[in-house]
């Protein structure tokens, strides 16, 4: 593959920019999109530097089509991403559930807006149920919660290698902070560190000629018999699990001698970060705990962080109204620690919004 | 008994197929394999179908294939082509899929001359879900959701499909309307339309108007009647739009 990053640079870039480099430098070959705020400037970066390197975009009639084309194109054996947000990404559920069905490898950004409906153009965290469990299926996704601009370009460089190695769509679910925001990062070629991309590979027009060397390929996500479909789902869902502990990923500090813990995904958590730090400094034993996978759900880790120092509360602090929260209870179930929550639906959270609610509670 | 020939691209595991006595879909598919066999382009094609009747031919041909959602066969074979030019993507579908749930991708795909090759099965109905009005459904044609005859006051006239297609593509785009009933024609059509795609010339599109006894409450008599002489009254056949010249005119006898 060609390289189209030399040496590893530091650079100062918006979120949708960074997306567009990073799928560059991860091999991607062909982009499907339609305008949605916050994720327009994916397209925008996207089809500059596109055609420099000998890559596709198509901007279509709409998020249905976008999806479609984009499992057209993973069909057909070339590394394929769309990108959206909002009632974009509720239209693209519909060939999310086809990806789903037949393992297609696809890789979807989403820069959550507000909601529900149109909502806002501006930021949320309210998109986590849709993107981990949408859909007429089971909820068989890779999904990765970013912070900031260089785990945007990290973790698309690890999506596209995650989904083709296992086959289940994978999706990086930033928000329109991260979309819109400027902050420094380092860009670099996979290959300087060590990370072998995957080359894709295809499901149809295969070679060799049919009946002569080979079978022709017939691809379906439709069954006759319950059982048939039972069959698929279970293998499914026996691999997505055995493949789970590999996946899951996480950010935990100071639980060893927490009395709470601020559990946060995204851009938040970096307010939980700097809340800890300042209820530290206050005498308050506070900790965090933050899931990088929100599919598969980190739900033994966050267990273990809670018995570390038996916290007597646990924070659940999300720009949405509790959809971490019910994410959480269904993967700690069974624990005692009390909850409580600070929702922000649709609006931003900073350090002092978690500070003023540790105190309040503790 | 002597088994009538078949062509080489059917995948004969699957064959005898599975659509309704009196189908027309067995005449279109037929006539698609042996185009497949003439022009030998068996391993370039990628087949798609819809959901509806068309999706019972998700193994039809020993040819790669794939299948996806209600309406959605267009932008998967968009994708694909769009993905490897040199792949021959052939999208099947009903009048619903085409026509109604996914009217969108068909008028977008169209207008953007994408070099795919669309063939749509017009029966009038929905014949899969149990005979529900469908965007062609004649008026005064009863459906199981038109149960006193299709009204065009309350849901408007049938779609004209391949004369609309025409009006937003470029010269280079191929549409026609054929028939199960003149099979040498319907053959020629889809021909055409193959090559239209193979030469990179631009959007390929056939509408086949089709037969469904199973939902018409037809005898074969009636079903041969209704599609020779009521569909074609209303749906001109021939060749709207060819860049291989004049062709075949609308309501020219084959």
């Amino acid at each position: 593959m060609e390289k189209i990053i030399g040496e590893a640079k530091k650079a100062f870039l918006t979120g949708n920019e960074t997306v567009a480099w990073a799928a560059l430098a991860a091999g991607a070959e062909v982009m499907f999109g339609y305008p949605i705020t916050p994720q327009n400037e994916v397209m925008h970066y996207w089809t500059r530097l596109a055609p420099k390197y000998d890559r596709r975009f198509l901007q279509t009639e709409d998020e249905l089509s976008a999806g479609f084309t984009t499992c057209g194109a993973v069909q057909a054996g070339k590394k394929a991403f769309t990108a959206t947000a909002g009632p974009g990404n509720v239209l693209m559920q519909e060939p999310f559930g086809m990806a789903e069905a037949m393992r297609l490898p696809l890789l979807a950004v989403i820069q959550q807006r507000g909601g529900p409906s149109s909502g806002t153009v501006v930021y949320s965290q309210q998109e986590v149920t849709l993107t981990t469990y949408g859909g007429n299926g089971e909820g068989m996704r890779i999904v990765y919660s970013t912070a900031n601009h260089q785990e945007i370009f990290d973790y698309i460089i690890k999506g596209f290698n995650v989904a083709w190695k296992y086959r289940f769509p994978t999706f990086i679910l930033g928000d329109g902070y991260q979309a819109k925001m400027r902050e420094p990062m380092e860009m670099y070629d996979p290959a300087d560190r060590g990370i072998e991309m995957i080359k894709p590979y295809p499901l149809i027009g295969l070679d060799g000629k049919i009946g002569e060397e080979r079978e022709p390929a017939h691809l379906c996500n439709i069954y006759s018999l319950e059982e048939e479909l039972y069959e698929v789902v279970m293998a499914h869902a026996a691999e997505y699990e055995k493949i789970s502990p590999e996946l899951v990923e996480w950010v935990e500090g100071d639980c060893e001698d927490a009395e709470i813990i601020i559990v946060s995904h995204g851009v938040v958590s970096r307010a939980a970060d700097d809340a800890v730090k300042a209820l530290r400094a206050q005498g308050i034993k506070a900790s965090y705990f933050r899931p990088i996978t929100l599919r598969p759900f980190p739900g033994q880790q966050l267990r273990n962080a809670i018995a570390k120092n038996g916290a007597r509360k646990l924070l659940v602090a999300e720009s949405a109204y509790g959809q971490l929260d019910r994410l959480l209870r269904q993967e700690i179930y069974g624990e005692t620690i009390k909850i409580e929550h600070l929702y922000k639906p649709g609006v931003g959270i900073i350090d002092n919004d978690i500070i003023n609610k540790v105190k309040s509670i503790l | 008994m002597v088994a009538p020939k078949t062509p080489k691209s059917w995948y004969l595991p699957t064959k005898p197929h599975k659509f309704c006595p009196g189908c027309g879909h067995g005449i279109v598919l037929k006539a698609l394999g042996e185009n497949i066999d003439e022009l030998n382009i068996q391993n370039q094609v990628i087949f798609g179908c819809d959901i509806g009747c068309s999706l019972l031919s998700w193994d039809f041909f020993a040819c790669d294939s794939t299948q996806t959602h209600h309406g959605r066969t267009t932008p998967v074979m968009v994708g694909i082509k769009r993905a490897r030019p040199e792949l021959i993507t052939i999208g099947y579908m009903g009048d619903g899929g085409g026509y109604s749930i996914g009217s969108q991708h068909l008028l977008n795909a169209a207008v953007r001359n994408e070099r795919v090759t669309l063939i749509l099965v017009n029966n009038t109905n929905y014949g899969m879900t149990g005979g529900q009005m469908a965007p062609t459904t004649l008026p005064g044609q009863k459906t199981e959701t038109s149960p006193y005859g299709r009204d065009p006051e309350t849901t408007g006239y049938p779609t004209m499909g391949p004369e609309f297609i025409s009006a937003i593509t470029p010269d280079s785009a191929y549409v026609a309307r054929a028939t199960v009933a003149k099979y040498k024609q319907l053959k020629r059509f889809i021909r055409n339309a193959l090559r239209n795609q193979m030469e990179g010339n631009g959007f390929s599109f056939v509408e086949v108007l089709s037969t469904c006894p199973t939902n018409w409450r037809t005898n074969a008599q009636q079903t041969w009647n209704f599609v020779e002489d009521e569909m074609e009254k209303y749906f001109p056949v021939g060749e709207l739009k060819s860049p291989f010249g004049k062709g075949d005119k609308v309501n020219a006898a084959d």
